[in-house]
């Protein structure tokens, strides 16, 4: 017989195959709502599972890098599971946000209009400023930039850290093209360049630099910071705003949109209404250090670093709307030679 | 005798032959299928585009940037993995077992935890700051990526050489000490170029890992053309150009496969004498050598494995330890599920390969074992989505499903698991297989009753490398796992990429440990493949 030695072989593997298909058993009923969330699991599972409580509805999450979902999104189009991508950063909803159904105008209504689409495809969650961090040993107060355009100066030489492939990074830059104009964005990208700054990968890599004494002063997130000095209350990184109304102090938000394909529109604009309410809002701000999207109710975190009454009354007036072209934005980027 | 098992032979070779290339014409057909997709994707491109993200002297530098890290993490993980070797196979070193399961313990270390690693030692803030109170400067740049990659590849080579010596026949070098060589002739003119294959096999696996890794690089800060790939998926959210990178990058890869197997049909004399069961000759270190080796030994585990699990626990000192255990056991079992199957479903695919390019050689066999590697030289986030785009379209009921995902790092990592295997074959004796095969068995029946057991520490070999890999893999598991299947590395990620570095280090610890174990184990029970 050919094959008879390959019996043993043959039933084994059964048994293996009959072990996949046992552990893949991750009973998804029809209710159930599909959640890409590129917002990490400590943060955001303990108020999704709120979420369930209150309502009865289980969200089934996929957790992955806010890019990575984007990209795959685009490669499901209407075959995707997802019914609500949860993202980062504008930039990212931006890219998948005609493949989103619009929300219902009251769930827009609880957003300030600078805050969410224009055409109602996605809401921001929480917001987040941009500002400088710095080591207070390193920097003296007056040695601070009052604008954004400052950074470029010569005394930051050598001493900036610099994270040119963030999201937040890429659309900040988009607001300066549309804020001053293409040319204004590239000599200031340029100016960054001749500065030499230390390239780092994200946000979090540019707390560290600082920390670890290998650059001085950064263009970055805030939240990061609280989570910092929570496990370490000395830790050596300090933030400032620009002078009040400078673009430097951009306000900017992660957010949510629900896919056109998504059979539960239903449920998840009551999942995006849950994360509009005072819970979900409070939570962020109370634990996870970001801003709160809607009116008011929310009470802010005491702590070291900029406050949220301080970067609402320093941030400039912008509609997030306006930052429509990547691409472009990019070429900026590389023409400077940053990326 | 010889004459009459041909003649057997030829009879039945046929229908096994036929039988091991349809399976290996299967698996090469999968392997197309992420080729066929990244065409279908950059054709959407216009060609400007194209060009101006590619005609730039920063992409000429990022290329030259690639063959620099490729030739020093080949260099310095051959300086670790060839002495790690030869003290293992070759010497009365002390501890011999437990030195050969410590040398494969560094593959379980995720590349941007070894990164992290060595970054975290450095700096005001960093470990040897924060303990012992002096500054170290910042790895980075060439160096930095060089030494983070060697750390964890450099078992890819020792395996390889290690199944080499033991493999070697002692008796040649033996005849040319007897002509007159001296020693270093002895190594430079005879073993040297009988370890020539297996140095070839490790360099390849390790060569294509650089060419396509991006985390470690990233955290070095050491701009390669990975580097434009990624920007173009994780920045620009593009599918379409970065599949013109990502086909330049497999082209850079299939060349680097095509020179290797030009290189190793060159140096196929060398095994000839293999076989033939001389007794190995063992070089007795003496009391100096005892502690030179042990040194040797030491520094080299210290810095590969001792060094991340140092600052992994550091990091769970100071944070609050957020993880539950069973929260940890939860995740590990979920990592299992799924390295389990893929290292066995690898080696079930690589066997038909490794046969037919060890017993049946021909244009197609090589064609089928050169398509094995595409599935390694493909960056992994290209090949997933290749996977997605044709599970959609063709069939949606195995869409984000165990299977899907399993079959998929099987194809991924398939050339790990080929090379231990095939290297097993080529020391198989076919004398034996010629007697079962005239005592009356099929072909297929000898192949499993007396080839399977014999390579078998090869098989086993072949199953720990995908194991190991599917425990710490990322992107693929981010694009193709069931939607709230939380493996161990996922769990990881969700946590470092928000900043949470100290929450992440108990699941970091937790894939070594665990990953250590299982190889521990593996090898342990192993007598064969313990050396």
């Amino acid at each position: 017989m050919l094959f008879s030695g390959f019996r043993r072989g043959a039933r084994s593997l059964a048994a293996a195959s009959a072990l996949i298909v046992g552990a893949s058993a991750f009973p998804a009923s029809a209710d159930d709502l599909t959640l890409y969330s590129g917002r990490g699991e400590t943060l955001v599972a303990p108020i999704i599972e709120a979420f369930t409580r209150e309502t009865g509805i289980k969200v089934n999450v996929r957790y992955a890098g806010t890019a990575e979902l984007a990209i795959l999104l685009q490669e499901e189009g209407d075959a995707s599971p997802a019914d609500l991508y949860w993202a980062q950063d504008v930039t990212a909803l931006g890219a998948v946000a005609d493949m989103f159904m619009e929300l219902p105008q009251e769930t827009l209504d609880k957003v300030a209009s600078v805050y969410r689409d224009n055409d109602g495809r996605w809401v921001g969650i929480s917001g987040r400023s941009r500002l400088v961090i710095y080591s207070p040993e390193r920097v003296s107060e007056d040695e601070l930039p009052k604008t954004m355009a400052e950074l470029t100066d010569k005394r930051f030489s050598g001493r900036m850290a610099l994270a040119p492939t963030n999201g937040s990074f890429v659309a900040h830059v988009n607001a300066l093209r549309v804020a001053e104009g293409d040319e204004v964005a590239l000599e200031w990208l340029k100016g960054l360049a001749a500065n030499d700054p230390v390239i780092v990968r994200n946000n979090t890599a540019g707390y560290q630099a600082i920390a670890d004494g290998e650059a001085d002063i950064m263009l970055t997130n805030n939240y990061y910071l609280g989570r910092f000095l929570a496990n370490d209350p000395a830790y050596p990184v300090a933030q400032a705003t620009f002078a009040d109304g400078d673009l430097g102090n951009l306000m900017m938000t992660a957010g949510i949109g629900v896919l056109a394909s998504s059979h539960h529109s239903g449920e998840a604009a009551q999942f995006i209404n849950f994360l509009l309410g005072p819970i979900a809002q409070q939570y962020f701000t109370g634990n996870v250090y970001e801003f709160p999207v809607i009116g008011s109710g929310i009470v802010p975190v005491a702590g070291r670093g900029v406050t949220f009454d301080q970067a609402v009354a320093a941030a400039p007036e912008f509609d997030l709307n306006t930052l429509t072209d990547l691409e472009g934005t990019l070429d900026l980027i590389r023409e400077a030679g940053l990326i | 005798m010889t004459s009459l098992s041909l003649i057997m032979g030829r009879r039945r070779i046929p229908a096994a032959r036929i039988f091991f290339s349809a399976l290996g014409l299967l698996v090469g057909a999968l392997m197309l299928l992420p080729l066929y997709y990244l065409v279908l994707r950059a054709f959407e491109a216009d060609f400007e585009t194209v060009m101006r993200l590619l005609a730039r002297p920063r992409t000429a530098q990022m290329m030259l940037n690639t063959a620099a890290l490729t030739a020093g993490v080949l260099a310095f993980s051959t300086l670790i993995a060839l002495p790690l070797a030869w003290l293992v196979s070759r010497t009365d070193l002390v501890g011999k077992r437990l030195v050969n399961v410590l040398a494969v313990m560094p593959l379980a270390v995720p590349g941007y935890v070894m990164a992290y690693a060595l970054i975290g030692l450095a700096g005001n803030y960093g470990f040897l700051n924060q303990t012992l109170g002096f500054t170290l400067p910042r790895p980075q740049g060439w160096w930095g990526a060089t030494l983070a990659l060697t750390l964890y590849t450099f078992p890819y080579l020792y395996l390889n050489l290690r199944a080499a010596f033991s493999g070697l026949d002692q008796s040649i070098e033996e005849s040319a000490r007897a002509l007159g060589c001296t020693p270093r002739q002895v190594f430079t003119r005879v073993t040297l170029p009988h370890l020539m294959p297996a140095l070839l096999a490790g360099w390849l696996v390790i060569g294509l890992y650089v060419i396509g890794d991006f985390g470690a690089v990233a955290l070095m800060r050491y701009e390669v053309f990975s580097y434009v790939i990624y920007i173009q998926y994780s920045a620009a959210f593009d599918r379409v150009y970065a599949s013109w990178l990502a086909l330049i990058l497999i082209a850079i890869a299939l060349s680097v496969v095509w020179w290797e197997s030009r290189l190793r049909e060159g140096a196929h004399f060398a095994r000839t004498g293999s076989g033939s069961g001389v007794g190995s000759r063992i070089t007795r270190l003496g009391p100096f050598g005892q502690i030179a080796g042990w040194g040797f030994v030491g520094g080299v585990v210290v810095a590969s494995i001792g060094l991340p699990v140092a600052v992994l626990l550091f990091w769970m000192t100071r944070g609050p330890l957020a993880a539950s255990l069973p929260a940890v056991v939860e995740s590990f079992g979920q990592s299992l599920s799924v390295a389990v199957p893929s290292a066995m479903l690898a080696a079930v695919m690589a066997l038909p390969i490794a046969v037919l390019a060890v017993r049946y050689p021909s244009p197609l066999s090589t064609l089928i074992n050169r398509l094995a590697f595409i599935g390694y030289a493909v960056p992994s986030l290209a090949f997933a989505l290749a996977f997605v785009f044709f599970s959609l379209q063709g069939a949606r009921f195995l869409y984000q499903t165990h299977l899907l995902l399993v079959t998929v790092y099987a194809l991924a990592f398939l050339a790990l698991a080929l090379g231990p295997i095939r290297s097993a074959l080529y020391q198989a004796r076919p004398s034996v297989e010629e007697a079962a095969r005239a005592l009356g068995h099929g072909p297929v029946s000898t192949f499993a009753r007396v080839t399977l057991p014999t390579i078998r520490p090869g098989v086993i070999a072949g199953m720990v490398l995908v194991f190991v890999i599917a425990m710490k893999e990322l992107p693929i598991a981010f694009l193709l796992a069931p939607t709230g299947f939380r493996p161990l590395s996922i769990t990881m990620f969700s946590r470092t990429s928000e900043g949470m570095l100290l929450e992440a280090a108990p699941y970091a610890a937790a894939i070594i440990a665990f990953s250590a174990l299982f190889v521990g184990f593996v090898l342990r029970h192993d007598k064969k493949a313990g050396g």
